[in-house]
This record gives structure tokens, C-alpha cells and sequence, in this order.
């Protein structure tokens, strides 16, 4: 693919790599961690080398995870704080879903519904992070009712962060033009005039 | 004992019916801690039939040797001093795993068929099945699990279950030599119980009782008590144990149904594609930015 000299740089090859990290030890994590969710996905366990390397490999994935995450979230913290716009854009939210975005207010770099995405994601990987902590017994031992509580807690955030990740992954695939930021980390003038035009006059000066 | 495979009430992590067309005699191990002297015959025979020497450890003070449970210490006696009664009271419990009827241990294992119960009550642990995740231990409201130092292997009490399975009452019931430890069929023991009981109401313990706790549908491993309505005083047995509603909760109907959440979040997701189509970038964008280009 040749690719237009005027297309605009969303991302540095820095903060692209750092969310390959995220996203490689998160499918991991995720496939791992169903297989002891639910008897249903036991079967994932054959992917890791059987069910005791999956229970060995997976908190140490999270701790990689964790980290990288943690890299993440101080790059693009600034980025995501919420703005008026950003609520106004969540509150029309059904109708850019429904295939409508002519009401839709301009946004920056980030639309409200990726920076919800952002801060959920970053109160999941603290409560996923601490409860894993809890329930490692390779190498902690805490009080019982600790690791009771971290036992909901990690399954209960494992969930929720599969199923916003599923509608991460679906938006990246359904907005057209947007996978090829995290490849090679542009985007053409078009596609962030439509989606993002604050942003995009920010960058282009007009 | 897996080849004992007609007769399995409960497996774990398994959402179907297991092989279970006999109906086995439902039994149960009864000990009686007013008849117990606190020789330790029980934990030796307990090593011995199961060939395990745990390490060699060091005295604390105090009769109780080793101090807990261990991978390789099924079961130990706890000895505690109380005053009751304006009485000295030397009380001695044989600790170890009570095999619940609803099991907190097998309910919290991920891995198929590391845990099963019989239909004559004994849960076991099959350790060629068992992953080292500790669960069992999380699910144990007696907090009886020990996961081995090395090979990371869940074990606990098996209520000799291959000794069972051939008619032969629990190494440890064999060794007793006072019959504070009593094996049938858990109607039998009931009525032992009831027995011994009525003796030691007559001895002046009037709240004398039997320990089979109704939280956790009863156990197989029962115990008669002197303090029946004070079991805390037996080295923290507890009054009403119960799986803990965490337990539950993380174990419960939550899952299946965060699965069809996150089933119907997908399916969602390639309907609305399907539906809705693509968000492309409009013609009218494009021919804006062709002609910024043009000029």
C-alpha cells in the first residue's frame, strides 16, 4: 500500500508498540483467564501448554500487562480528559451508532466515547492488577476473605473488560480507515476530517 | 480412586451429569472428642497407609506436632486448654477435611475432575487432574486444602476412599485404640452419636451434641462435641459454616450469564455491521480534501 506523503501521523512507532504490548498480553490474558472462568472455555488451556502452564503463565502475563498498561495510560492520559463536548458527543451516542453522525459535536483527538473507554479500561487493569495480586498463591498468601473478595473482583473485571474490548476492537473495525493507525500509525486528512476535526485542524492549521 | 467411576455425585468444573447409575451407601467417619485421648495414632496411620512422611518438625511448646495441616499431614490433632464450668477442660480435636455435602472446595475448582464426590460422601481430590490454582483452598470454609511445596499439587484427607472402596474402614479408625473414631453408614453414626450424647448428658455436659453442620448440607466427617453450642472452643471449629457468599457469588449464576453478555456483545457487534454498514468516510469530505488538493 502506498501511502500519501499528506496523510496525517496519529500515532509515533513508540506508542503503537506500547499498545501492541497491551493488546498481545491482553488476548493472552483473556483466552488464559476464560479457560478458568467457565468449564466452558477449559479447552483454551491446550493453547498455553495445559491447564497448569496456563495457571503458571497467566499471572505473570498480567504483570507484563500491568506494566505496559501503566506506560499507556501516562502517554495518553493528558489526551483523554473529559471535555463538555465529549459528554454532549456520549449523550448523541445512539445516533452515531445508529449510522448518523451529522449531529455529532467536533471532537479532538479522541471522541467521548473512546475517552469513557480509556478511563473504564484504566479502573479495570488497577482492580484486575489488585486482585490478581490477591489470588496468586505462587507467591502471596493473603487473608481469606482478601482473596475471596479478589476472586469476584478479578473474574467480575475480567468480564467487563472482554466485553469493552470486543466494542474497542468492533468500533476500530467498523469506522473505516482506522486500523491502519495502529499498523503503521497514520491516517488520511479525510478520515480525521470526518471523525475528528478538531484534531484535525489542530494538526493541519486549518 | 478413579477408577471407582459408577458411582460420582459431583465432579468439578463439570456442567454435566456424572456417571452416577449406583447408589452407593451413603457413610461417614464420627468422632467422638470425649473419647479421644490425643495419642496421635490417627495422624501415624494416616501416614503410613498413604505414604507420606512429612518433615520432621520442631516442638513449639505444645502437644500439637506438627502445628497445622500440611500437603503431608491429612490430619492433626488440636489441643486446647479452656475453662468451663469453673473446670480445667483439656479439649482435643482430630482436625482435618469434614467431606461437606456441598463441597466449597470442589464448587470453586476450575479443573475438570480434580475434585469429585462420591455418592457415599467422600470428596476427593485427584491430583493428576489438579492445576495448583489454590481455589479449593478459597472455596474451604474449614480452610483444609494444603497445596504441595513440590509439585504445587492440592491434598488433603481423602477419608481413605481406596480403603472404603474395598469395605475396609479409614486407616486412622483402624488405629484408634479407644473408638473415639467410629466408621458406617452416616445413619448409623448418627445413632451412635445420639448415644453417646445421652451418656454425656447424663455425665453433666448438657450441651453435649453432634457436630454436622446444616451450611454445608451436613459433613461425612462428624464430630460429638461436650460444647456442642460452644464448637469455637475446639480450636476455632466453626459454629455455622457455610460456603462464603463470595464464594457463591464468584461461582455462582454470574458467569454463565456474563458468557451470554459477552456472546450477545459480539453477535451485536457483526449484526450492526451487517445492518448498519460500514462508517466510511463521506463523499463529500473526500471531494473537499481532492480539491484543497487540486488547487
Amino acid at each position: 500500500m502506498i501511502r500519501d506523503p499528506k496523510d496525517l501521523k496519529r500515532y509515533e512507532p513508540k506508542e503503537r508498540a506500547n499498545h501492541w504490548v497491551v493488546g498481545i498480553s491482553f488476548i493472552l490474558l483473556a483466552l488464559s483467564g476464560l479457560a478458568f472462568f467457565h468449564p466452558a472455555f477449559y479447552p483454551l488451556t491446550q493453547l498455553f501448554g495445559g491447564p497448569t502452564w496456563t495457571r503458571i503463565l497467566h499471572p505473570y502475563l498480567g504483570v507484563l500487562m500491568a506494566v505496559s498498561f501503566l506506560a499507556m495510560f501516562f502517554r495518553f492520559k493528558h489526551l483523554n480528559k473529559m471535555t463538555p463536548a465529549d459528554k454532549e458527543w456520549l449523550s448523541k451516542a445512539k445516533q452515531m451508532v445508529d449510522g448518523n453522525d451529522h449531529n455529532m459535536p467536533e471532537q479532538g483527538k479522541y471522541n467521548g466515547g473512546q475517552k469513557a473507554m480509556f478511563w473504564v479500561m484504566a479502573i479495570c487493569m488497577l482492580l484486575m492488577t489488585v486482585s490478581g495480586l490477591l489470588i496468586w498463591r505462587a507467591w502471596f498468601g493473603f487473608d481469606i476473605t482478601l482473596v475471596r473478595m479478589g476472586a469476584v473482583v478479578h473474574a467480575a473485571a475480567g468480564a467487563v473488560m472482554i466485553g469493552m474490548i470486543f466494542v474497542h476492537v468492533y468500533a476500530a473495525i467498523w469506522v473505516k480507515g482506522t486500523i491502519r493507525a495502529m499498523w503503521y500509525g497514520t491516517v488520511t486528512r479525510a478520515w480525521a476530517k470526518q471523525h475528528h476535526r478538531g484534531w484535525y485542524r489542530q494538526v493541519t492549521g486549518k | 480412586m478413579a477408577l471407582q467411576s459408577l458411582d460420582i455425585k459431583q465432579r468439578s468444573a463439570t456442567t454435566t451429569p456424572s456417571t452416577h447409575v449406583r447408589e452407593t451407601l451413603e457413610i461417614a467417619k464420627l468422632i467422638d472428642v470425649s473419647a479421644c485421648i490425643g495419642c496421635k495414632a490417627c495422624q501415624v496411620a494416616c501416614s503410613e497407609w498413604n505414604d507420606i512422611r512429612d518433615e520432621v518438625g520442631n516442638c513449639h511448646g505444645v502437644y500439637d506436632n506438627p502445628m497445622d495441616l500440611t500437603a503431608k499431614s491429612w490430619t492433626v490433632m488440636r489441643f486446647t486448654e479452656v475453662e468451663q464450668n469453673n473446670k480445667l477442660e483439656w479439649l482435643i480435636r482430630k482436625d482435618g477435611c469434614m467431606h461437606c455435602a456441598d463441597p466449597g472446595c470442589l464448587k470453586a475448582c476450575p479443573a475438570p475432575g480434580a475434585i469429585v464426590q462420591y455418592s457415599n460422601g467422600i470428596v476427593d481430590f485427584h491430583q493428576e487432574n489438579c492445576i495448583g490454582c489454590g481455589y479449593c483452598v478459597t472455596g474451604c470454609p474449614f480452610d483444609v486444602p494444603r497445596i504441595s511445596k513440590e509439585d504445587n499439587k492440592a491434598y488433603k484427607c481423602s477419608l481413605c476412599s481406596d480403603r472404603v472402596a474395598v469395605n475396609q474402614a479409614p486407616a486412622c479408625v483402624k488405629a484408634c485404640p479407644t473408638g473415639a473414631i467410629q466408621f458406617g453408614s452416616k445413619e448409623d453414626m448418627k445413632d451412635y452419636a445420639a448415644k453417646r450424647v445421652t451418656d454425656l448428658k447424663e455425665r453433666g455436659y448438657e450441651q453435649a451434641g453432634l457436630y454436622d453442620p446444616q451450611g454445608v448440607g451436613g459433613t461425612h466427617v462428624m464430630y460429638v462435641l461436650h460444647h456442642a453450642d460452644k464448637p469455637n472452643l475446639y480450636a476455632g471449629l466453626p459454629a455455622n459454616p457455610s460456603i462464603s457468599p463470595l464464594v457463591s457469588l464468584w461461582k455462582g449464576f454470574a458467569k454463565p450469564l456474563a458468557t451470554l453478555a459477552l456472546a450477545g456483545v459480539a453477535l451485536g457487534s457483526l449484526f450492526h455491521y451487517v445492518t448498519k454498514g460500514p462508517n466510511e468516510v463521506s463523499k463529500e469530505i473526500e471531494d473537499e480534501i481532492e480539491k484543497e488538493d487540486a488547487k
